[in-house]
């Protein structure tokens, strides 16, 4: 008998806490029911890291939506109401996300959502928001996968887009850039993650296609730190650089590795490695390794400029970071929908498809360019730039639009 | 043939860092029948106390004269925790059944983990390990066959070790005392040895190695991280077992089969199950293979089975 006591405990707490999940999301619909005159409130959410390892870049999403709806509040945007932004937590990971996701989804306030950082965190989201028709704009989801579907041609969700382009893109400026140096032989290493094997596949297309010749493909385990069995098994086939699919944390130390055993080529890897930490790791050799990056630096444009002193104006305690321009980009995209769904809408539930579809035909002059999405959602702007190891650090070489 | 050459070298280098974490596997095994999973963390420990000591008391020096200091510093990190652990967590275990010891190292080596994540700054990501001239920098190149600094480094600790280990066991008294409580505790006891204090220094020495061995691993790779004591302890362990567990030589020369097969599997199985993806299989089929035929090991277990 005690030991059935001892379980009902935890159980009778559980399902207490299970019906408070239930009833939290009906709150907000019932309490605020705009009245007459007074402005109704439309809010977009934020879903991305906002603590851990990727806070940095989290913040600078959710400030730069901020950032958006502000100014859209001052300018009077939408007229008869009143934009609030909702942030939640993804810390990176999918379980967490998806619980942030449904919480957000489960306000009747929500008109969209910019988020999330990861792809393999966006994944678990997409269902989410496209259940309850909530349109969702990622800035910085780079897997092709979540526009495309598994086989490259079927859009999954309708209510997905994102502002940033993709590996594909990715991958085919880096072989244009090699193939330009006439770098012609080239080594693949990836780290079996979805990101860091997507990217070689495509590289490895754009290559073969432009003329290339890959000698050698191999894989690294990332939870290992000595590449030297697979140095050594890419060196004789002498490749003239390395293509690396996969994050810094491993890219640095095999840069580093791979010179230390005497194969003195450029490392060259994606968004994944393009970070100072990468140079940190990789030591004084790393000087001449490449990267790619989505879009262009953002102080390189104009509007880019523009951003970042408005960023700067609005004294926000975290830097805008990597992917500040592109939510700042999805915020507006989202609003300029608004501007086109809530004319006559009573409330923001019924508006959802009208949202959707409206964000769906936007068009305007935005911070990384012409913001408009294809018919699955991804970014018509699909500016790749490529950098280099300079002196320690890494400096911007070229850009180019592949669109 | 310099392809073969390669291989052998990367696949003796990695063995010999293998050997040297496996050592304090076998030897806490030989004496006390516990096998330390968080011996790995005691490895990992070691090479953040090698970079601690050069942060505060070198931060940019390169000279060689900071090696030894630096071993010096890993050494000192290694053996306190190994010895704080054996105090508090194991010997009040003594005589528990063996699962409750068991349990015990699993959860000292996430403890371990999450105190250097947490507690040393930086060290939520890698850390980038100094590096050191002579032990460090372009590879030296012996007829097509590189081998970097580092490897000479870290196989000559090896060697070092493993011959300072030999004759302690052999040539001490406290040697001939860990020998007497591995063959059997309670008559060492009652012959005068001093069962607990011979534990200890079973710990110490485990630690000692693989202090050597975490500062031979920041130097290979060039960064340290508080996972890397994970994967490095379970190949150790793995080597240990596949040498024959209790045996200091079996340590050694499992330590640099394992190496050997892993380098040469990568380099020399062709097609789909070839290459660093499936290096690890291979290694473990080995130690499968291994164990139906010889189940005591390579050079067999120097445990009494009193089960």
């Amino acid at each position: 008998m005690r030991s059935h006591m001892k379980f009902a405990v935890p159980v009778v707490v559980a399902a207490l806490a299970l019906s408070a999940c239930g009833t939290r999301g009906e709150e907000p619909g019932t309490g605020s029911t705009g009245g007459d005159g007074a402005k109704k409130t439309v809010k977009i959410g934020v879903i991305a890291p906002l603590s851990g390892d990727l806070s940095a870049l989290g913040k600078g999403i959710q400030h730069s939506v901020e950032l958006a709806v502000k100014q859209a509040n001052e300018s009077n945007a939408l007229p008869g109401w009143t934009i609030e932004v909702a942030a939640e937590d993804d810390e990176g990971k999918a379980d967490v996300g998806k619980n942030g996701a449904t919480k957000l989804a489960a306000d009747d306030e929500i008109a969209g959502v910019v988020g999330n950082l990861n792809s393999s965190v966006s994944q678990q989201t997409q269902p989410v928001f496209a259940a309850a028709n909530i349109v969702q704009v990622s800035p910085a989801n780079t897997g092709p996968s979540l526009t495309r579907g598994a086989d490259g041609n079927t859009r999954p969700y309708k209510t997905f887009f994102r502002t940033c382009t993709t590996d594909i893109t990715q991958g085919a400026f880096a072989a244009k850039f090699l193939l330009d140096q006439g770098i012609n032989k080239v080594a693949t290493i990836h780290d079996k993650k979805t990101y860091g094997q997507g990217l070689v596949q495509y590289f490895t297309e754009a290559f073969k296609a432009g003329g290339g010749e890959i000698v050698a493909a191999q894989t690294i385990n990332p939870d290992e730190s000595n590449y030297a069995p697979v140095v050594s098994k890419v060196a004789p086939a002498k490749p003239q650089a390395v293509y690396y699919g996969g994050e810094y944390p491993q890219a640095g130390p095999l840069s580093q590795q791979m010179k230390a055993a005497g194969l003195n080529v450029p490392l060259m890897g994606g968004d994944g490695i393009y970070d100072p930490t990468y140079i940190q790791l990789a030591g004084a050799t790393s000087n001449g390794d490449f990267a790619t990056s989505v879009g262009e630096p953002t102080d390189a444009t104009d509007a880019g400029k523009k951003f970042l002193a408005d960023y700067e104006a609005a004294k926000y305690a975290e830097p805008s970071a990597a992917y500040g321009g592109y939510s700042y980009d999805a915020a507006n995209a989202i609003i300029e929908g608004l501007k086109v769904a809530l004319k006559d809408a009573s409330d923001v539930k019924g508006a959802r498809q009208a949202i959707v579809d409206a964000v769906g035909k936007v068009s305007f002059a935005g911070v990384t360019g012409q913001v408009g999405f294809d018919e699955f959602g991804d970014t018509k702007v699909k500016v790749i730039s490529g950098y280099k190891v300079d002196g320690g650090k890494w400096t911007f070489v070229k850009s180019e639009n592949l669109g | 043939m310099t392809d073969l050459l390669q291989q052998l070298v990367n696949g003796l280098t990695l063995g010999s860092l293998y050997a040297l974490i496996a050592v304090g596997y076998t030897v806490v095994y030989g004496i006390v029948q516990l096998i330390n999973f968080a011996h790995g963390e005691v490895f990992m420990i070691g090479a953040f106390g090698a970079l601690a000591t050069w942060t505060v008391l070198f931060q940019g020096t390169t000279a060689l004269w900071v090696l030894p200091v630096m071993i010096l510093g890993a050494v000192v990190a290694s053996v306190t925790t190994a010895v704080i652990m054996e105090r508090i967590a194991y010997r009040p275990l003594r005589g528990a059944p063996r699962l409750a010891p068991l349990i015990t190292a699993i959860g000292i080596s996430v403890a371990l983990q999450e105190a250097v994540r947490l507690f040393y700054p930086g060290a939520k990501s890698k850390i980038p390990f100094p590096r050191i001239d002579v032990v460090t920098g372009p590879a030296l190149s012996f007829g097509g066959v590189t081998v970097q600094r580092a490897a000479v480094f870290t196989v000559g600790a090896l060697l070092m070790s493993a011959a300072l280990l030999w004759w302690f066991v052999n040539h001490t008294r406290t040697g001939h005392g860990m020998q007497a409580v591995s063959e059997d505790k309670d008559t060492a006891r009652l012959m005068g040895v001093n069962v607990d204090r011979i534990i200890v220094i079973a710990f110490a020495l485990g630690a000692f190695l693989a202090a050597i061995a975490g500062v031979a691993q920041g130097l290979l790779n060039a960064n340290v991280d508080f996972r890397m004591g994970f994967l490095a302890g379970l190949k150790a362990f793995t080597a240990a077992v596949l040498g024959g567990i209790g045996n200091i030589q079996g340590a050694v020369v499992g330590g640099l089969v394992l190496g050997v097969a892993e380098a040469l599997a990568v380099g020399f199985i062709p097609g789909q199950f070839g290459g660093s993806a499936w290096k690890d299989v291979w290694a473990f089929v080995l130690l499968i293979v291994v164990l139906v035929f010889r189940p005591q090991g390579i050079l067999g277990a120097r445990v009494v089975d009193r089960a």
